[in-house]
C-alpha cells in the first residue's frame, strides 16, 4: 500500500461552503436563464444584427452636428443646475443626518429618511414624476437629477461631518461664537474636501444621467436621440453617441483636475 | 510707517485663485452661467402653479398604491422576477467579459497597446448611460429580456473592468515575479502569481454589482429593454398612478433587499 | 476675579468627576492646577466656561453667576473667557490669522465672520498678537503646517486677542517635548503679567507647576486635597495628591491641607487602601 501524503489549502468546511456558493450560483443562474425564456435564434443572429447597426450607424451625419449644439448645451445646464441644486440642498440634509450636529432624535431620523428616498428611486423614474407635475422639458429633468441627488451627496456629506475633530468646534464655542459662526469656522472647513470631492463626482454622473432622461420627455440631448433612433436615422444616432463621448470624458477631465486642486 | 500701519489694519485671506480678481472673476462666470441655466428652464410662476395643481392630483391618484387586482398583481411579480433574472444572467456574462478587459488595462502586465486598447474599452463603456445602450440593443435584437441583458453585461464591463485593473496594479509584484521565475509562461504567471491575490476582490466586486445591476434592471424596461420597468412605463402612459406607486414601492423593495443582501454577503467575505 | 463654589459634575455613566471642588482666583495671579489622570481637572476647566455642563454649585466671574446663563447671555460671558486646549484645537484647514481673529467671533455679526470681514482694529490687534507671540509673517500659513508648539502660540494668540478677563489652561504642554513646553509657559505667563490676566492652568507636570505658578491646587478623584504655595508642595502633599497617602499626624508643613481638606484625605486615603488590596 502507498501511503500518499496529500495536500488540501482549506478545511473540509471551508470546501463544502464554497462549493455550495458555487453551486447556488450556478443554480440561480441556470434559473434565471430558463425564467428570461431568450429565444436562441436571436442570441445566434445577434452578432450580425449589431455588426449591421454599426454598418448603418458609419459614417456618422457630420451636417447633424449644427442641430445637436443646443440640446447639448442644454443637457450640461441639466447636469449643472441639478448638481448646484442638490449640493445646496445636501448640507441641511446632511446636517440633520449626521448623529453629532442633528438637533433631535426626530430630525435625525427625518435626514436619514430623506437620504434613502431620494437614494432608491432611479433618477429615470423621478424624472416621470416631475413631467407629471411640470410638464416635459428642462425643468422636469433638473429637479429629478437634483432630487435623485440629494440622498448621494448628504450620505457622504454626513458621513464626513460626523467624523469631524470635535476640538475644533469647541474651540470656536469656547470663544462666544453663536452656533452658526461655529459651523462656518469649526465644521465648514472641515468638510470641505469633501463637498468639492462629492460634487464633482456626482456632477460625473449627472452628465451621463442627463443625457437619458429626455427618453422620457424631460429635456436634454435624450430627446434628440429617442426621435432620431425612432426613425432609424442611424448617422444621426451616431453622431449623438460621439458628441456624448466627448462631453462625459471632458467634464470627467475637469472634475479630475478640481479633486486634485482642492485639498 | 504711516502706510505700514494702515496696511496691517486690513487683511484678506489667500485664495486658491491666481489672484483676487481672477477668483471675483470665476464667481461672477459661475453666478452667470447658472443664471443663464435657470432661464433656460423657463420657469414661470404659472407653471409653477400649474404644477402645484398636477402634484396633488399625482398624490390624490398614487394613494392608496393599488393592490387588489389580481391580473395586476401577476404582472408585477412576473416584471420583478424578470428583472431579478436578468440582474443575474447579466452580472455573470458581464464579469466573465470583465476579467481579461481587466488584464489588458491593468497598466503592470499589459504591454502599452494593449493596455490602451483596454482602457479604451472601460472608458466607452462607462460613457454612456445603460439606457442609451438598452435602446440600442432593442432595436439590435428586438424587445425583450435579451436586449437588457445586453445592455446591463455592457455597463458591468466597464465599471468591473476599470476597478479590477485598479487592484491588478496594486498587486505585490514580487509574487508575480517569482512565478514567473519558476520559468512559468504568461498564462501561468497570469494564474498563479496574480489571479490568486486579486479573487476575494473579483467576488465582492462581483456581489457589489449584482447589486448595482439590480437596480438598473428595474429601469431599462421603460426603453422595451425587459423586465418590470415597461410595466411602470405602461401604467405611467394609462395614468394609472396607484398602480405607478404601487410599482415604484415594489421597486424599492426589491432594490433594499438585494443591497442587504450584498452588504451581509461582502462584509462576510473580508 | 473668579470664584467657584462647591462645583459638582456626575457623567451620565454615573461617574462623579467632581464632588464639591471651590476655588478662587483672583488679580493677576497664576493658579496651578496638579492631580493625577481622572481627578476631574479638565473637567473642572471645562465646568468654568460650560464646554461641560456641571451638575451642581457655582461658577461668578467678576460677579456674574455664569451657570444657568444660556444662549447670547451665555456666548458673551464665554468672549470673556479665554481658553487654551491641549490638543491646541486650531482650525486646521484655516489660516493662521482666521485662527486668531477667531478670538473676535463673539462681536461680529454672522455674515461679516462669514466675509471674514473684522474690525480693523482687531486685525492690527492679530499682527501685533502674533508678533508677541513670535509668529509675525506666519498670518498667511496653514495652521496645519506649523509645529505643535508654534501652533500652541497660535492658540494663545486666539486667546489673547479675545481680551479675556481670565485666561483658562487645559493640559498646555502635554502634546509637546520639554523645550517647547518651556517655551509656551514662559510665552503665557510673561503675557498674562504684561496683560494683568489671571490664569487658572492645568498641567500634570509637577516641575513646571512648582516653577510657573503662583499657587497650586492639587485634585484627587474629584475632590480638592491640596492647596498652597509651590514651596508648601512637599513630599508629603504630593503623596496625597498622587497616592492618596494619609497624612502623619503633625508631620511637617502640609500648607492648607490639615485646615482645609483634613476629612476628605482620609476618604481618599481608604480608596487607595481598597484598590491596593
Amino acid at each position: 500500500m502507498t501511503d500518499y501524503r496529500t495536500w488540501e489549502r482549506r478545511t473540509p468546511r471551508q470546501r463544502l461552503l464554497r462549493y455550495l456558493a458555487g453551486l447556488l450560483t450556478i443554480v440561480a443562474a441556470a434559473v434565471s436563464w430558463r425564467l428570461l425564456r431568450i429565444n436562441y435564434d436571436y442570441i445566434g443572429t445577434a452578432p450580425t444584427e449589431f455588426m449591421d447597426l454599426i454598418n448603418r450607424m458609419y459614417p456618422p451625419n457630420v451636417g447633424y452636428t449644427g442641430q445637436i449644439v443646443s440640446p447639448m448645451i442644454e443637457t450640461i445646464h441639466i447636469a449643472i443646475l441639478g448638481t448646484t441644486l442638490a449640493v445646496l440642498l445636501s448640507i441641511p440634509v446632511a446636517l440633520l443626518g449626521a448623529e453629532n450636529t442633528t438637533p433631535n432624535r426626530l430630525s435625525f431620523l427625518l435626514g436619514k429618511f430623506i437620504i434613502s428616498a431620494s437614494r432608491s428611486v432611479n433618477v429615470i423614474i423621478w424624472a416621470l414624476v416631475f413631467v407629471i407635475i411640470f410638464g416635459s422639458g428642462a425643468l422636469a429633468g433638473t429637479l429629478a437629477i437634483a432630487v435623485r441627488s440629494i440622498g448621494f451627496c448628504s450620505k457622504l456629506i454626513a458621513e464626513s461631518i460626523e467624523e469631524i475633530d470635535p476640538g475644533q468646534v469647541e474651540a470656536v464655542k469656547a470663544t462666544g461664537a453663536n452656533s452658526i459662526e461655529a459651523a462656518i469656522y469649526g465644521i465648514l472647513p472641515q468638510v470641505k474636501p469633501t463637498l468639492i470631492g462629492v460634487s464633482t463626482y456626482r456632477w460625473d454622473i449627472n452628465v451621463r444621467a442627463s443625457t437619458i432622461i429626455g427618453f422620457v420627455g424631460a429635456g436634454g440631448i435624450g430627446v434628440e436621440l429617442n426621435t432620431s433612433i425612432n426613425f432609424f436615422a442611424w448617422q444621426q444616432v451616431l453622431t449623438i453617441l460621439l458628441a456624448i463621448l466627448v462631453i462625459v470624458v471632458f467634464s470627467e477631465v475637469v472634475s479630475a483636475y478640481l479633486r486634485r486642486k482642492a485639498r | 510707517m504711516a502706510t505700514k500701519q494702515t496696511d496691517r489694519r486690513s487683511w484678506t485671506r489667500p485664495t486658491a485663485f491666481y489672484n483676487h480678481y481672477v477668483k471675483w472673476a470665476v464667481y461672477v462666470i459661475i453666478a452667470v452661467f447658472l443664471l443663464w441655466s435657470a432661464w433656460n428652464m423657463r420657469i414661470s410662476m404659472a407653471r409653477v402653479m400649474d404644477g402645484w395643481d398636477a402634484a396633488v392630483g399625482l398624490v390624490n391618484g398614487m394613494f392608496p398604491p393599488e393592490y387588489t387586482t389580481e391580473f395586476k398583481n401577476e404582472l408585477l411579480i412576473e416584471g420583478l422576477i424578470e428583472s431579478l433574472a436578468m440582474s443575474v444572467i447579466a452580472t455573470i456574462v458581464g464579469v466573465i467579459i470583465s476579467i481579461p478587459v481587466a488584464f489588458m488595462a491593468a497598466e503592470n502586465i499589459a504591454p502599452k497597446p494593449v493596455y490602451w486598447v483596454g482602457r479604451g474599452i472601460i472608458t466607452v463603456s462607462r460613457s454612456f448611460h445603460e439606457l442609451i445602450i438598452a435602446i440600442i440593443a432593442v432595436k439590435a435584437v428586438g424587445i425583450g429580456a435579451l436586449a437588457g441583458v445586453i445592455a446591463l453585461s455592457y455597463k458591468t464591463v466597464g465599471f468591473f473592468a476599470k476597478l479590477l485593473a485598479e487592484e491588478i496594479e496594486d498587486i505585490d509584484s514580487g509574487q508575480m515575479e517569482a512565478t514567473e521565475a519558476t520559468g512559468a509562461n504568461r498564462t501561468q504567471t497570469m494564474l498563479f502569481g496574480v489571479l490568486p491575490q486579486v479573487m476575494p476582490r473579483i467576488v465582492g466586486l462581483t456581489i457589489y454589482r449584482w447589486d448595482i445591476n439590480i437596480r438598473h434592471s428595474t429601469i431599462v424596461g421603460i426603453v422595451g429593454a425587459g423586465g418590470i420597468g415597461a410595466t411602470l412605463l405602461n401604467s405611467f402612459d394609462q395614468y394609472d398612478y396607484d398602480f405607478f406607486l404601487l410599482i415604484i414601492i415594489a421597486i424599492i423593495a426589491i432594490v433594499m433587499v438585494g443591497e442587504l443582501i450584498s452588504t451581509y454577503i461582502r462584509g462576510r467575505i473580508q | 476675579m473668579l470664584s467657584v463654589t462647591d462645583l459638582q459634575k456626575t457623567y451620565p455613566s454615573g461617574d462623579e468627576a467632581l464632588k464639591g471642588v471651590s476655588l478662587e482666583v483672583t488679580g493677576s495671579e497664576t493658579v496651578a492646577m496638579i492631580g493625577p489622570s481622572g481627578a476631574g481637572k479638565s473637567t473642572f476647566i471645562r465646568c468654568v466656561n460650560r464646554l461641560t455642563e456641571p451638575s451642581g454649585g457655582s461658577v461668578e466671574l467678576d460677579g456674574l453667576e455664569l451657570t444657568g446663563l444660556s444662549g447670547k447671555k451665555l456666548r458673551n460671558a464665554r468672549r470673556d473667557i479665554g481658553m487654551i486646549f491641549q490638543e491646541y484645537n486650531l482650525i486646521e484647514r484655516l489660516t493662521v490669522m482666521e485662527n486668531v481673529l477667531s478670538g473676535r467671533l463673539g462681536y461680529v455679526s454672522t455674515w461679516n465672520a462669514f466675509r471674514r470681514n473684522f474690525d480693523g482694529d482687531d486685525i492690527e490687534r492679530a499682527y501685533e498678537v502674533l508678533e508677541r507671540v513670535g509668529l509675525d509673517g506666519h498670518e498667511n500659513n496653514r495652521a496645519d503646517e506649523l509645529s505643535g508648539g508654534q501652533r500652541q502660540r497660535v492658540g494663545i494668540a486666539r486667546a489673547i486677542l479675545q481680551r479675556p478677563k481670565i485666561l483658562l489652561v487645559d493640559e498646555p504642554t502635554s502634546s509637546l517635548d520639554p523645550e517647547s513646553s518651556r517655551a509656551v509657559m514662559d510665552l503665557l505667563t510673561e503675557i498674562a503679567a504684561e496683560d494683568d490676566i489671571p490664569v487658572l492652568i492645568n498641567i500634570h507636570e509637577v516641575d513646571l507647576a512648582e516653577e510657573y505658578a503662583d499657587r497650586i491646587v492639587g485634585l484627587r478623584l474629584g475632590e480638592k486635597v491640596f492647596e498652597g504655595t509651590p514651596a508648601d508642595l512637599d513630599e508629603t502633599a504630593r503623596g496625597q495628591i498622587y497616592r492618596g497617602e494619609e497624612i502623619p499626624e503633625g508631620a511637617g508643613p502640609t500648607g492648607k491641607v490639615a485646615a482645609e481638606a483634613g476629612d476628605v484625605g482620609g476618604v481618599s486615603s481608604d480608596e487607595g487602601e481598597i484598590r491596593r488590596s
